[in-house]
């Protein structure tokens, strides 16, 4: 009887210990968002916004460097959107399964493992040195285009995979070509996943620092860029200049444009999340 | 006509794919490339077993110990803090907790990985060393005990996410012939159900630990830019990433000695993570679709 209660006991002792866990990792989040809304919503203000960069800290602003993410995010858009979808489609629709496509599956998933600043390293050297781009918005731009191709690949072949076959059968039946079936059939029915992935991995473009460090973005850059091979700088580089300085009005700036920058972090993973609950009713 | 078209659009398509063997072989013959190089001028042997790492001082030396003690040491930390916290998590989520209180609770921890990684430096330098340094007034301002503290809240979604996914996945028949023989429910956790889905488990621990090693942000601006061999945690050390930072914000010049020694720092990181990737991915493919 005793033995029963002991591990009964047991059993309500871990369900605490659980729920703690579970309340730490939320307490975190809320503690760690407060801090920083503590340390950096007074310093936000329309001057803030369009300012250039600064030594003083009370006369800097983010503009170049918003301006410069916002570049990125664009022209990140642009390569990496079409050339993922492009590339899940053949391995989804197309590749036949086999030796060569399990190669490609391995190094996909490979890709999506290695680290973001070894990224920076190929960057470097073929888009910076190779190419003779120079640390210009465009190699960044390559740069973190490689880095989210995997898990644009991965998120575009799960949303297709989740289309029944009865579609493609119904649109063969009625004699479309294979391209004409993908094209207006699977794409339309799977573009809520689709676009869910896409941004999810664009949202962690916009945060991403060390790769373009590495190519050789600027912590300063007076103005900002105005084509793709302008040097540049972007939100996470200057929220890093600004943590290293030693003077408090800089960390007072770093905050405020953390709070910008989860802002825009938060914005695309609220907008991936509807689309995904969106879309998920659709087979069900 | 049509099939004209339909074998263009075929090859486009298939070069988009290949673009992705392309991306891996543009690593590793990149970073092989500067690697063979630095190795002309650099002994192997030193690179391996000097404990000194120094490149950018006057007196130059090339062992790699050092930065791998510092992406140790920080790597550490961060999975002893987020292993039992997120193995909690999953567990308590996926076995106690109601439907409707895992469903909102699990996208927002998941929130905590998409934080950039930047800011979670900020809060390591500016939030938690000061913190700490009111507990052991002897902390460095720069130390590996609070980036790897941070570190390993960043990770915890990393294991609690994907393990929750690989408990949840283990049919409801297991339990409930567990239930049956008496077993409460802590029981049939761990003697039923985390034996089931070990091998997703497995899986989120190498991805977590792989996700550590890699983490730049976080020791680049909390742990310090001080390449020692020690195991200690509180003093100012850097790990193989946080070096890569330092010489990329520096002026080195292309084809140094020091612009190399990135790469093979670089491709040491490099060789770690594909390991630890490939053999998660063996895992992944051979133990898939179990209970499916």
């Amino acid at each position: 009887m005793s033995k029963i209660r002991i591990n009964r006991w047991k059993d309500q002792l871990f369900k605490i210990w659980g729920i703690t866990c579970t309340l730490i990792g939320l307490i975190l989040l809320v503690v760690f968002i407060g801090d920083i809304l503590i340390d950096g919503i007074m310093r936000i203000d329309w001057g803030f916004i369009t300012n250039l960069p600064s030594r003083k800290p009370e006369k800097a602003g983010i503009y170049t460097a918003l301006m410069g993410s916002l570049w990125v995010l664009g022209l990140t858009t642009v390569i990496a959107f079409p050339t993922g979808v492009a590339a899940a489609i053949y391995l989804e629709e197309y590749a036949k399964k086999g030796r060569f496509s399990a190669v490609l599956e391995i190094n996909i998933s490979n890709l999506a493992g290695v680290p973001s600043i070894i990224y920076g390293l190929l960057g470097l050297e073929i888009f910076v040195r190779v190419l003779g781009l120079g640390a210009s918005v465009l190699a960044g731009s390559l740069t973190l285009s490689l880095l989210i191709l995997p898990i644009i690949i991965v998120a575009t072949r799960e949303s297709i995979k989740a289309v029944p076959n009865t579609i493609r059968d119904a649109s063969y039946a009625l004699g479309a070509s294979k391209w004409q079936t993908i094209w207006n059939q699977i794409l339309p029915a799977s573009s809520g996943g689709i676009l869910t992935g896409v941004i999810l991995s664009l949202s962690r473009a916009v945060g991403e620092t060390a790769p373009l460090i590495v190519v050789g973005a600027l912590a300063y850059v007076p103005f900002a860029p105005g084509n793709p091979l302008d040097e540049f700088s972007v939100l996470p580089i200057q929220i890093f200049n600004w943590i290293s300085r030693p003077q408090h009005g800089f960390i007072e700036n770093a905050a405020a444009a953390i709070i910008i920058l989860l802002l825009v972090t938060f914005m695309m993973n609220g907008v991936a999340v509807y689309y995904r609950n969106k879309w998920q009713k659709r087979w069900k | 006509m049509r099939k004209l078209k339909e074998g263009i659009i075929e090859k486009t398509l298939l070069t988009s794919a290949l673009i992705t063997i392309a991306v891996t072989i543009g690593i590793v013959s990149v970073l092989a490339f500067e690697t063979v190089r630095f190795f002309k001028e650099v002994s192997i042997i030193d690179f391996f077993t000097d404990t000194q790492w120094t490149p950018l001082f006057t007196d130059k030396h090339y062992g790699i110990l050092p930065l791998l003690s510092g992406t140790f040491l920080t790597s550490a930390i961060a999975i002893s803090v987020a292993l039992p916290i997120g193995l909690s998590i999953s567990i308590y989520l996926s076995e106690y907790a109601p439907k409707n209180f895992r469903k909102t609770v699990k996208p927002m921890l998941e929130l905590l990985a998409a934080i950039p990684t930047v800011v979670y430096g900020f809060f390591a330098l500016i939030v938690v060393t000061p913190f700490l340094q009111g507990i052991f007034p002897s902390l460095s301002g720069f130390n590996s005990l609070s980036a790897g503290l941070v570190m390993g809240i960043m990770i915890i979604p990393f294991i609690s996410s994907i393990s929750e996914d690989a408990l949840h996945a283990i049919p409801k028949e297991l339990r409930e012939a567990s239930y049956g023989m008496g077993a409460t429910k802590l029981q049939t956790a761990f003697k039923v159900v985390v034996p089931a889905a070990s091998s997703g488990i497995i899986v989120s621990i190498i991805l977590a630990i792989s996700r550590a090693i890699g983490e730049t942000m976080i020791v680049a601006v909390a742990a310090g830019q001080q390449p020692r061999l020690t195991l200690d945690p509180t003093v100012p050390i850097e790990t193989i990433t946080a070096y890569i930072v330092q010489v990329s914000l520096g002026d080195v010049q292309h084809g140094s000695i020091e612009y190399r020694t990135i790469f093979a720092a670089g491709i040491t990181l490099f060789a770690f993570t594909f390991i630890l990737n490939t053999i998660s991915y063996s895992i992944r493919k051979k133990y898939r679709s179990a209970y499916e």
